[in-house]
């Protein structure tokens, strides 16, 4: 794995125009069989948190991905600091922390449960790129309390043979710009 | 107009703060929590927020003041005032947003209408009042003194305050320093990493200058950033052996206030702080913009996309750690918000066009790491002592780590401390000055006449 960044203006540039007015009537999917293969993606994303599979998880991942938690809704990333703004590096590195055993925060390790519905998807760019939306709402269970994170996430998710690979997940927490108590699960 | 306090000890306060301890209930009385937000919260300058955040006139941001909903703002004559988002009338907040730009606030409830001075400007049907609504009891309640410091604005209700400068005293030159690192001194606030935890504010007063736990609570972050075998030395990475005989220091200045200094620990010269920056987002590429542009002379800009080594803390609530402005919010006696404030480096004619894009785009990534793989970690930690401290029977929180070594912390003749990084000189004498305050009482008062 190629271990440098490859995040640059030409990137911020892309995701800038790629994450602006895509959720349109005139892209949107219609094909069942196509949204069927987004959402069964999406399912999986979901199960795979819940075990603690993030190795497998970071799998769905394409090799130059972006894990995007922004800060305020609509945040624009060159602007504002967000909650989380991970390439691939950063993203291993995430997970390479919490696999420590030393993560504070995630000792013990949340436990979660995920419900991904209302999913949408649009055409992306060329046919080769799709954007998907969903809602989610993850109750967590941690140090004997339950809460919830609750939001949309946008999918910017490429053709790979029969499925998809994740370019960007982009998770808009409804509560986004307020003090969250330890946001140190994957989201 | 005084906001009365009992003059009455809440406790025995010389029995609840020894030289090498403090008393749990400090961090779970609600009781004292109660009496903090008059007496150390209302009493000492406390920070409000960055003029950044409210560059033109008529600009607002919405925060509090201890427990008091605030709304911090430049008025229509360019005056900075601390309003208190409070209705004259039955209490309402007057103002909803978090920011925005407004020349008058009207009360949601009954549409009473205030200006950004604080004044009213008037009442529906006002026919059904015999009263003289030109009485200043009408308008809006203000923190008496409110003092921007190089753009850093505070505020309080104590009017035997010396001046801002003066309470900063000594602990602005480590504040003029963070400041001055940035082209013209400027800088501007850029989103933030807002976090709480249910925890007492002062569990994170308590670790603003902690180099003991570093290599423990940060455990994770330092192997995470350390992972590569080609750059071993990234991030806290001095703090892994003997970091008592590092250069880095513990410094009080008085009135709560205090730094570690880690700059020692880094070479001065130019490009040194980015040698040690972790790896993040932009990193490779934006470097390579900026060398390919600048030489040699890149390294002055890298550094500023670097995390500046020191933690300076203004008592109570205004902590500098890296490039954030970081500020604790008490909620309740055992609830937290602490806001990381991001900065950025701001354009000027006296750098080159665009340079500024370039060092904040890296800027931005590197503030992301510590909250995100660092802080929460400690806020964790802070919540598990909270549960520990409601062992009743054990009464007593140690801080006396560095005591009666002689030799090891100095006083210099204008009275400042100096120590090793692990001590906690910085606990015992920050948690004396509050017991200082918790004992006086100070004649609060709010303005009304704006």
């Amino acid at each position: 794995m190629n271990q440098e960044s490859y995040v640059d203006e030409a990137f911020y540039r892309e995701l800038a125009a790629g994450f602006t007015g895509w959720q349109r009537e005139d892209r949107r999917i219609g094909d069942p069989a196509l949204l069927e293969s987004c959402r069964s993606m999406l399912h999986l994303e979901a199960r795979l948190l819940d075990e603690g599979r993030f190795e497998d998880w970071l799998a769905l991942f394409a090799d130059e991905c972006l894990f995007w938690v922004p800060g305020s809704p609509g945040g624009d990333p060159q602007r504002e600091i967000a909650v989380a703004f991970d390439d691939r590096r950063q993203l291993e590195g995430r997970i390479y922390r919490l696999r420590t055993g030393h993560a504070w925060s995630q000792v013990p390790q949340s436990r979660t449960s995920r419900i991904v519905a209302n999913v949408e998807a649009f055409r992306g760019a060329s046919d080769a790129v799709c954007m998907v939306r969903s809602s989610f709402l993850i109750t967590e269970f941690r140090g004997g309390e339950t809460r919830m994170f609750a939001g949309w996430n946008a999918h910017r998710l490429a053709r790979a043979g029969s499925g998809w690979r994740i370019l960007v997940k982009q998770v808009n927490l409804i509560d986004c710009d307020q003090n969250l108590r330890n946001p140190s699960l994957l989201l | 107009m005084n906001i009365s306090i009992s003059s009455r000890p809440l406790h025995d306060w010389d029995a609840l703060v020894r030289p090498d301890r403090a008393h749990r209930i400090l961090y779970t009385d609600p009781a004292v929590f109660q009496e903090e937000m008059t007496k150390v919260f209302g009493a000492v300058w406390v920070y409000l927020g960055h003029e950044s955040q409210i560059p033109k006139n008529d600009d607002f941001l919405t925060t509090r003041l201890g427990l008091r909903p605030v709304i911090l703002l430049r008025d229509s004559a360019g005056k900075l005032r601390a309003l208190y988002n409070r209705c004259t009338h039955r209490g309402s907040t007057v103002c909803r947003a978090a920011s925005g730009s407004a020349k008058a606030f009207q009360c949601p409830y009954h549409g009473w209408t205030f200006l950004n001075s604080g004044k009213l400007a008037g009442v529906p049907w006002p026919d059904g009042y015999a009263c003289d609504f030109k009485d200043d009891k009408f308008n809006l309640a203000q923190v008496q003194r409110v003092e921007s410091y190089r753009g850093f604005i505070f505020g309080t209700l104590n009017p035997e305050m010396p001046a801002l400068k003066d309470y900063l005293g000594e602990a602005a030159r480590p504040l003029d320093d963070w400041i001055d690192r940035n082209p013209g001194g400027r800088i501007a606030v850029c989103g933030a990493n807002r976090l709480k935890y249910k925890g007492n504010w002062k569990l994170a007063y308590d670790n603003s200058c902690d180099g003991y736990h570093v290599v423990f609570s940060h455990r994770s972050l330092l192997e995470m950033e350390n992972r590569h075998e080609k750059d071993p030395n990234k991030g806290m990475s001095y703090y892994k052996s003997k970091p008592d005989e590092a250069p880095m220091y513990c410094r009080c200045y008085g009135r709560g206030h205090h730094l570690k200094d880690k700059r020692p620990n880094v070479e001065k010269r130019p490009g040194a702080l980015w040698e040690i920056e972790g790896a993040h987002p932009g990193k490779e590429r934006y470097e390579a913009k900026l060398r390919a542009r600048f030489g040699k002379d890149a390294d002055r800009w890298l550094d500023l996309a670097s995390s500046e080594p020191i933690n300076l803390t203004i008592f109570p609530n205004l902590l500098i750690l890296g490039n954030h402005i970081q500020v604790l919010e008490p909620v309740s006696v055992d609830e937290t918000d602490t806001v990381w404030y991001g900065t950025a480096i701001v354009d000027g004619p006296d750098m080159p066009a665009g340079v500024a894009d370039d060092v904040n785009a890296l800027r931005l990534r590197t503030q992301e790491g510590f909250p995100s793989f660092g802080e929460v970690d400690d806020l964790t930690n802070f919540e598990e002592i909270q549960k520990g401290l409601a062992a009743q029977e054990d009464e007593w929180v140690y801080m006396h780590r560095g005591m009666d070594i002689p030799g090891r912390i100095t006083t210099d003749e204008r009275g400042i401390v100096t120590g090793p990084a692990t001590d906690e000189v910085f606990m015992r004498l920050y948690i004396h000055h509050w017991k200082e305050l918790m004992k006086a009482n100070p004649a609060l008062s709010v303005k009304r006449a704006p």
